[in-house]
């Protein structure tokens, strides 16, 4: 079958990701076995306590940040899908000719403004 | 090599099988080995552009200090803190480094010599390096501490950024090669300039392109000046603060696996991959992987000499450069190189 041959191409990148795993599995788990033998692990309340120059933590790390973060966030799903959608064309533009180049400029042009439309409400400035 | 394994008398598939997993480690090996040796080299040329001598301690010419850190955290104790979630704590590092290295399962060594030939090796890439993402952010959250968090807030917002317009550089490079493959990106290259000079970067049209994608690349891998994850004087280490031992070692590894990616990147989408720079017969004679290991020999200097030398940028600045300059720019040459592509090769 047709199918199957073009998945078995991909059948390396699956062992490939196995090893890889494997492999790092072993440098992170390694090590910690290795220091029990060595008698290097020897954890105590200040060495386990999280970093912050020096002295103990004035505030849980984990309380408010910038919203801005999740605009870049949402701004990125946007244009990242807009890639999505170029990829395909590119590689087909040979068979849909002028009406797909002219189609996807269109397309380009309404995400053009809405671009526009975020950078003058100001969802790109950082200060 | 399959052949060899079927002439010795094993079944074909297990053959396969062996050959394809000898040849992971064929490449996952010498790539430790490789990013031990450019950090070394990276040591040097900051040294040497500061006027002093670097490593040269262990072993000739200090050449044998990456593998003495690397024996030294090694053996160091894996401090995992009692507030961190454990579970993910662990699971960062593996999966940064994981990812670092499964992105070189598409990159053409030589015509033929490529783990999977899948005919979207480019867009396979652009995924897997998304993924990389998430070894940051897993860190930073799961370190449950103050500088990790900022950190892997800021360097995933970086990289998302720069990843927009990466692709829409992909994307003029894949309209001119008309295909997803990297081989056949790469001779799509072949005798590119008046049939002599191999390479998109000489095409006028896409020389700006490639410009965009040198900078990208340094944003997306967090290298100076873009290195404001690791900003010390801001940020302690950033997102591997909080980590120790082969962890941490597994950042700085993961780290430079990528940074050779994307100079294997460099080398492979806009100078001719394999190929030799002109298209000249004798040039031919030197073996495709030594072309490949000199360009991205070559990139990885100029990622040193840009490191040694540009001062690091504000965090505002990065993303003002990332949205208000490079993404109207990828898109507008994406316009432009269609445009030109429709009136000279599908137009009519």
């Amino acid at each position: 079958m047709v199918a199957t041959e073009y998945l078995l191409g991909y059948l390396p990148i699956l062992i490939f990701l196995g090893v890889a795993l494997a492999l790092s599995a072993l440098f992170v788990f390694l090590p910690i076995g290795v220091s029990r033998i060595t008698g290097s692990h020897r954890p105590d309340t200040a060495k386990l306590s999280e970093y912050e120059s020096g002295f103990p933590a004035f505030e849980s790390p984990r309380s408010q940040f910038d919203v801005r973060f999740y605009l870049v966030a949402i701004l990125f799903i946007i244009f990242d899908l807009e890639a999505a959608f170029l990829f395909p064309w590119a590689v087909s533009l040979e068979f849909t000719g002028w009406p797909g180049w002219i189609t996807m400029m269109v397309f380009l042009a309404e995400l053009a403004i809405g671009f526009a439309y975020a950078w003058k409400k100001g969802a790109l400035e950082w200060e | 090599m399959t052949e060899t394994f079927v002439y010795w008398g094993m079944d074909p598939d297990w053959a396969w099988f062996l050959a394809t997993v000898a040849g992971i480690l064929l490449i996952a090996l010498p790539l430790m080995l490789a990013v031990a040796m450019v950090i070394y080299v990276d040591r040097k040329v900051w040294a040497a552009m500061a006027l002093r001598r670097g490593p040269n301690v262990v072993g000739p010419f200090g050449l044998l200090q990456s593998f003495a850190d690397g024996l030294k955290v090694f053996l160091q104790e894996t401090i995992i803190p009692t507030a961190a979630n454990k579970g993910l704590f662990l699971i960062a590092p593996i999966i940064t480094f994981t990812v670092a290295l499964m992105a070189w399962a598409v990159i053409p060594f030589n015509s033929g010599a490529v783990l999977a030939n899948i005919n979207v090796g480019l867009l396979y890439i652009f995924a897997i390096s998304s993924l990389g993402v998430y070894g940051v952010v897993i860190s930073g959250w799961a370190s449950n501490s103050k500088y990790p968090f900022f950190s892997a807030m800021r360097a995933s917002a970086q990289m998302i950024s720069y990843e927009v317009s990466i692709g829409f550089i992909i994307v003029c490079v894949v309209l001119w090669a008309n295909s997803f493959n990297l081989n056949a990106i790469v001779w799509a290259q072949k005798g590119h300039i008046f049939g002599l000079i191999n390479g998109f970067a000489f095409n006028p049209l896409l020389f700006p392109v490639w410009v965009l994608f040198l900078i990208s690349s340094l944003a997306e891998t967090q290298r100076a000046p873009f290195d404001l994850t690791e900003a010390e004087s801001e940020l302690v280490a950033g997102y591997q603060t909080e980590y120790s031992s082969m962890s941490f070692a597994l950042f700085w590894l993961g780290e430079y696996a990528n940074v050779l990616l994307m100079c294997a990147l460099n080398a492979t989408l806009f100078f001719g991959g394999w190929l030799p720079p002109l298209d000249i017969g004798f040039l031919y004679l030197v073996p495709g992987w030594i072309w490949l290991f000199a360009k991205i020999f070559f990139f990885f200097l100029v990622f040193s000499w840009i490191k040694a030398t540009v001062p690091r940028f504000r965090y505002d600045q990065l993303m003002r450069l990332g949205w208000k300059i490079f993404l109207p720019m990828s898109l507008i040459f994406v316009v432009i190189v269609s445009g030109f592509l429709m009136f000279t090769r599908y137009g009519a």
